[in-house]
């Protein structure tokens, strides 16, 4: 549903089902709903076929990289003789998403659910769920989950009387939002600075404490259950068309939009429809003006060309962005884009751990000039100066932070290089009132 | 650069940390008391056994400091340090990465208002103005004269679609609008 709204008739709600229910929330009540049925079946089976059938159900992850979830628990070699574990990415902060966190408001025996699942599919005794410290209630309600799964016999050395041992385990952050890219998130865990490990080596050989680790965005891991219960050839069904692309996906909609919310949909569903349709459109008497479809990492796009967009893997790149984590930020045209990217390169220089100098720097300085031509005292060579930064901000650093903090300057400036000038001709923003004393100057 | 008008995110902004008091005038070494002692020991060491480290306990750790203390001191950094095996000088490196732990004393109502873009566009800035006037905290991260009161800007808070999410201590608030802000801090007060 597209809580708080009410569901549309047009959504398809496999996760999303009992957003808003209390009741679902405890463990007798998300029995009731079939909850821990999949955790017994896959109990019982292999791993090897648990991860045979996740593959086959085409599950690409949700966390922005889209990568397929079953090959990367493949990738866990079983029988090494060292002790995997599996993390939960539950850090969500990308800008302009938020469905993990209604994800664990709503449905936290879900999540558990779901983490039990891939540990016992990728040998690994320990889960570790890493929730951003910012998320109270998230916090409470998975806190309580555990609890509840381990009062119960779900959780611990003899987990739902299989005799094999399912340890999940709540991690609060601190606030960071770099301990969302999986290597920092995998350092804060170890009780160190958030900062980005160099890849390789992968998680898979050796990851959080050096031990073979896969790390999945929570809602990847809830999406599990529910391919064990239906079968691979359910879940793959649900697409309109594309098969590299299948299940269901979860949008988080804000920013100037009528009904702002989490919404899902199969993959493939039209995107003009979507906005429009299930959203609502802009604010009466507005017009969308961009829309920046995937957390706000994903390159900007014109209204004009976010209605022509398939909403699937390929169909955002084929229209020159990402589905990234699904968080569809809306503006329309009363704002000032010029304002809004000067607004994230802030966030991204706020949030820039600060360790490679093309990121630190660069995104500091991308920060001043854009608030500089946004307070008016723009110059003509500096839009040629934030693409130059940029230029060296991309694809040179250990993590991609640096990478999205150039890639809504660069797309903006591209699409709306109107509005930029407008800003430096006439010294002032286009889009607010002009001042007393700007008028006498 | 000169602050333009237009708003709190526009002008530099300044962190709690820039207006803090020093530590040590608040908390000096003779007089600390230990943190981990009794239930706060157990809890620890409850903690310890999900781990196949100590260094790992440490981010929990230090959420029990701030907890008892309300921040998390020089002094508080090194008894972590000598519970967990590290040294204070490491303990200083992680506190200081992560926003969420106080280096000083706050106000006893800690407000972050979330200003990042999906909030920006539905007017938090205006939400941010409307509690520095109400608390009358001059500015962000300043604490108000009563001493109950410190408003920051925080980025992206999770919540957009919930525009503007605001966390005052641990609670979340959703959809805070300019006008509500007199009767929620007339609530705190």
């Amino acid at each position: 549903m597209g809580f708080p709204q009410k569901s549309h008739p047009r959504e398809t709600t496999v996760l999303s089902k009992h957003f808003g229910d209390p009741d679902a929330r405890t463990l007798a009540g998300w029995r009731n709903r079939g909850g821990y049925r999949a955790l017994e079946q896959t109990l019982a089976m292999e791993p090897a076929a648990i991860v045979q059938m996740v593959k086959e159900s085409g599950l690409r992850g949700r966390g922005g990289a889209g990568f397929p979830t079953g090959v990367k628990w493949s990738f866990m070699k079983p029988g090494d003789g060292k002790p995997h574990y599996l993390c939960c990415n539950a850090d969500e902060s990308e800008p302009g998403t938020f469905k993990d966190r209604e994800i664990m408001r709503w449905t936290p025996h879900a999540l558990v659910e779901g983490c039990a699942i891939g540990a016992y599919a990728i040998g690994a005794e320990t889960a570790y769920v890493y929730i951003r410290g910012e998320f109270t209630e998230p916090l409470e309600r998975m806190t309580e989950a555990v609890r509840e799964a381990y009062a119960e016999g779900i959780l611990g050395r003899n987990a739902l009387g299989s005799g094999k041992r399912i340890d999940v385990y709540v991690h609060k952050g601190a606030g960071a939002y770099i301990c969302g890219e999986e290597t920092a998130l995998m350092n804060s865990l170890e009780g160190r600075r958030g900062n980005p490990r160099i890849k390789p080596p992968f998680p898979a050989t050796a990851g959080v404490f050096g031990q073979p680790t896969t790390i999945n965005n929570v809602e990847t891991l809830v999406a599990v259950p529910h391919i064990i219960n239906n079968g691979a050839e359910w879940y793959k069904a649900m697409c309109l068309g594309n098969a590299k692309s299948t299940g269901t996906k979860l949008y988080s909609v804000c920013g100037n939009v009528r009904r702002p919310g989490n919404y899902e949909v199969v993959m493939g569903f039209p995107f003009k429809e979507f906005l429009y349709d299930l959203c609502g459109g802009p604010p009466a008497g507005r017009r969308f003006k961009a829309i920046i479809p995937g957390g706000s990492s994903v390159p900007i796009q014109t209204i004009a060309e976010a209605e022509a967009t398939v909403m699937d893997y390929e169909g955002f790149v084929a229209c020159g962005t990402m589905l990234g984590s699904g968080g569809v930020i809306c503006i329309d045209d009363a704002q000032c884009m010029v304002k809004q990217i000067a607004r994230l390169a802030r966030f991204y220089a706020h949030e820039s751990c600060a360790q490679c100098t093309q990121c630190r720097e660069g995104t500091a300085w991308t920060t001043k000039i854009m608030e500089r031509i946004e307070a008016g005292q723009g110059t003509a060579g500096d839009l040629d100066t934030l693409l130059d930064i940029a230029d060296n901000m991309t694809a040179k650093t250990i993590c991609v932070l640096s990478d999205s903090c150039a890639v809504p300057v660069v797309s903006g400036i591209q699409k709306f290089r109107d509005e930029f000038e407008a800003h430096i001709v006439q010294h002032r923003c286009p889009f607010r009132p002009a001042t007393a004393a700007a008028v006498a100057a | 650069m000169s602050a333009p008008a237009g708003g709190p995110s526009a002008g530099p902004r300044l962190t709690a940390l820039d207006r803090a008091p020093r530590a040590d005038a608040h908390e000096r070494d003779e007089n600390y008391q230990p943190v981990f002692v009794n239930a706060r020991r157990k809890e620890l060491d409850e903690l310890l056994t999900r781990y196949p480290t100590k260094m790992a306990a440490l981010l929990p750790a230090l959420w029990i400091v701030q907890e008892e203390r309300g921040w998390v001191s020089e002094p508080a950094m090194a008894e972590v340090a000598a519970v967990l095996g590290l040294t204070p000088a490491y303990v200083k490196g992680v506190v200081t990465f992560y926003t969420m732990y106080h280096q000083h004393p706050v106000g006893k109502y800690f407000v972050q208002v979330c200003t990042t873009s999906p909030c920006n566009v539905c007017g938090a800035e205006d939400v941010v103005r409307a509690f520095l006037k109400q608390t009358g905290a001059s500015d962000l991260g300043a604490t108000s004269p009563d001493g109950r009161f410190t408003v920051i800007e925080v980025e992206c808070l999770g919540a957009c679609g919930f525009a503007t999410p605001v966390m005052i201590n641990n609670e979340f608030l959703e959809s805070v609008s300019a006008d509500r802000v007199p009767s929620i801090v007339g609530a705190l007060k």
